[in-house]
């Protein structure tokens, strides 16, 4: 949909509210952020479940909190709607502390995990629970209730009760639900997880496009990585309680911090490796794990002997029956041990010769009934030495 | 036939035993006692043994005719006695019930609430009682309401009191009893519900905009009506007509139907007459049962 910017958009926030991202805020020290989280800590007894986090998250954007279960994620999430407490630290939205502000005073929505659906309240009820809540005239909610259903697209179905919704209607009522109320912030909870695999890649886009033209800002919460790089403007990895990185989808799985950030994005092969040398813009090591020599284009501040881990994508990696001929590769001899066909890309288990596995990925650019490499294939694995990552410790 | 089908065939035999031998059970213990009573209930009352007429006058060539009528029921609603103590009888097991309502509700909501251990534990609370002869738990109130009762003493003692209060041979101490002993048959079908209830809904309501009292208005209450329901009846159905409370606790003027067929039954010896009070109970209670039923299948 096509919109000029400060066009006010019949759902979301007013025009002096709307707001779409434009370019990349976080790099601008000039801009204040819409959501400021300052040192938010929440203890359960002895259990630490949010750890003296900060977290800065800019208007219009679409930002994913992503992390394994217990690692704090929903807790954050929690604090935000109002739900708990933190044990210290505060939340400012839009520069009001909300320390105080009980939920439903908090100019903040949620989309629940299980949807959280009133069962005894058909569709238009519960999409204008909200403005009820508001005391807002029945004609006036009606229109409302009219324009969200239209926007999720379930115009048909006021009157259905919850119980007779497909998972995918019960996601676009909730959605619908937490908007009515314009609010200025969105807290989705997973959104996607309770959908199977093809309607949870269509969803995704409709709630990205959705995003975008209301301007409101969304925080997602979820464990599924491929769904926070699709979706996000910014992800944040959250483990233990605190945030391991903040970055693009981009950053974050092409820059990864550390070993933990590198391994729950994407599959990736680690190896350890001592520096022997530095040149310009270059690492010299050696790697035990692969008995090997290696160089590392970077232009990372390490020792001479420090012990290092380095990452490459399997995507990265080159797989080839003859030695491959360009400048600027490593390149390492094995044998396809295992390989998966995908249809759109093969995946390689690459035995090395003093026996440790790769993971290679690659293309199937030829269209081809028989396989090029085969089990057994002795191959050669190369990548580029600027695609290597040099972990910090 | 192959073994299994064998096997099958002997399981289907177990099952059919297996669900008949419940319905035999209530076919001998209920029904069969339940026509006797309402065979009698149509008879006259005479001084013999047994104290009334026989249904049907046999003779050597077998059953000639039926005496039965309907005088006993006819009475039951001309005397104003009668009439005055059945809804008597509904009014104070429905005030009882309601009260079970308001204290239990509250008990029920804060044991669903708790870590799950706690919740075991708590409920455990709530049955312990029963492990109690009820007739001693409520003989246990005498000791406790009498005029030189703990409670009178204590209050005497204190100096709040010159003389003893009135707490015993009342409508209070019937309530009191009835609402003590029933309390846990209103907490369990009430836990039951409100403990599946998902939090996330009343924090999805206080997230629209819901004040604490709202969420409960729109969400909890409507959510948990079917324990309501389910509680009240477990309270009011044994209420009505119970018997040993107010024989206990209950003065000389409280009109309970227990009572009444008592009364009627041994002091009276008039079985005819108690066999067609307890037939119109039967009935009174059978029309909320049969609505609850209703709401169940609809749940």
């Amino acid at each position: 949909m096509n919109q000029s910017p400060g066009h006010k958009s019949p759902i979301g926030p007013d025009s002096s509210e709307h707001h779409r991202l434009q370019g990349e805020p976080w790099r601008d020290a000039s801009q204040r952020p819409f959501v400021e989280i300052r040192g938010l800590t929440k203890r359960f007894g002895d259990v630490t479940a949010v750890d003296n986090a900060h977290l800065d998250i800019y208007r219009g954007e679409l930002f994913s909190i992503l992390g394994g279960s217990g690692s704090g994620k929903s807790t954050l999430l929690r604090m935000l709607a109002g739900f708990e407490q933190p044990s210290s630290g505060s939340i400012l939205i839009d520069g009001v502390d909300m320390t105080a502000v009980p939920p439903y005073e908090r100019p903040v929505n949620m989309m629940f995990q299980s949807y959280a659906l009133f069962p005894h309240m058909s569709v238009e009820q519960n999409i204008g629970y909200g403005l009820k809540k508001e005391k807002k005239s029945a004609t006036e909610i009606s229109e409302r209730v009219n324009q969200l259903l239209s926007l999720v697209k379930m115009e048909g179905k006021a009157k259905r009760k919850p119980h007779q919704l497909s998972g995918g209607e019960q996601q676009r009522v909730a959605l619908a639900r937490a908007l009515i109320k314009r609010p200025k912030l969105l807290l989705l909870d997973e959104p996607l997880a309770a959908l199977d695999k093809k309607l949870r890649e269509h969803t995704q886009f409709e709630l990205m496009s959705l995003q975008d033209e209301l301007g409101i800002t969304f925080i997602v919460v979820t464990h599924d990585q491929e769904e926070a790089m699709t979706l996000s403007t910014r992800i944040a990895v959250m483990n233990n309680g605190h945030f391991e990185q903040v970055g693009t989808p981009a950053e974050v799985y092409e820059y990864p911090v550390n070993r933990f950030v590198a391994d729950f994005v994407g599959n990736i092969n680690f190896f350890k490796a001592r520096v022997t040398s530095l040149a310009p813009g270059e690492v010299h090591l050696h790697s035990q794990d692969l008995a090997q020599d290696l160089v590392v284009r970077c232009d990372k501040q390490v020792e001479v002997g420090a012990e290092r881990w380095i990452a490459v994508r399997p995507e990265k990696i080159f797989i080839s029956k003859e030695v491959p001929v360009r400048e600027n590769l490593t390149v390492l001899k094995g044998l396809v041990h295992d390989l998966g066909y995908f249809g759109n890309l093969s995946v390689y288990r690459v035995a090395l010769e003093n026996g440790s596995m790769l993971q290679v990925s690659g293309q199937n650019r030829q269209r081809s009934a028989t396989k090029t490499l085969e089990w057994d294939d002795d191959v050669f694995v190369s990548w580029d030495t600027a695609s290597a990552i040099l972990l910090d410790e | 036939m192959t073994r299994d089908s064998n096997r099958m065939d002997g399981r289907r035999q177990w099952l059919r035993w297996a669900l008949i031998g419940p319905y035999a059970w209530l076919l001998l213990f209920f029904l069969a006692p339940f026509f006797i009573i309402l065979k009698i209930s149509l008879a006259d009352p005479v001084v013999a043994l047994p104290p009334f007429t026989a249904l049907f006058d046999w003779t050597a060539t077998g059953w000639n005719k039926i005496q039965a009528s309907l005088d006993n029921y006819l009475f039951l609603f001309q005397d104003p006695y009668y009439i005055t103590i059945y809804l008597n009888s509904v009014k104070m097991a429905a005030i009882s019930a309601g009260l079970c309502l308001l204290l239990g509700y509250p008990m029920a909501y804060f044991i669903a609430r708790q870590p799950p251990r706690l919740r075991s534990m708590l409920l455990l609370a709530v049955i312990l009682p029963f492990w109690i002869s009820f007739l001693l738990r409520v003989y246990a109130w005498i000791g406790l309401l009498n005029n030189n009762g703990v409670i009178n003493n204590l209050l005497q003692w204190l100096g709040l009191i010159d003389q003893p209060l009135a707490l015993i041979y009342n409508d209070f101490a019937v309530y009191l009893g009835i609402v003590y002993s029933y309390l846990p048959f209103m907490i369990l079908p009430l836990y039951a519900n409100l403990e599946k209830l998902d939090p996330d809904l009343e924090e999805a309501a206080a997230d629209l905009g819901a004040r604490r009292w709202q969420v409960f208005v729109d969400v909890t209450l409507p959510l948990s009506l079917p324990g309501i329901i389910a509680g009240s009846l477990l309270v009011f159905i044994p209420a009505i007509g119970e018997f040993i409370i107010p024989a206990l606790l209950g003065g000389s003027d409280t009109l309970m139907i227990g009572r009444a067929l008592w009364d009627e039954f041994f002091i009276n010896r008039d079985w005819p007459v108690a066999s067609a009070v307890s037939v119109v109970l039967l009935l009174i209670l059978v029309l909320p049962m049969m609505w609850f039923q209703k709401v169940q299948n609809r749940q």
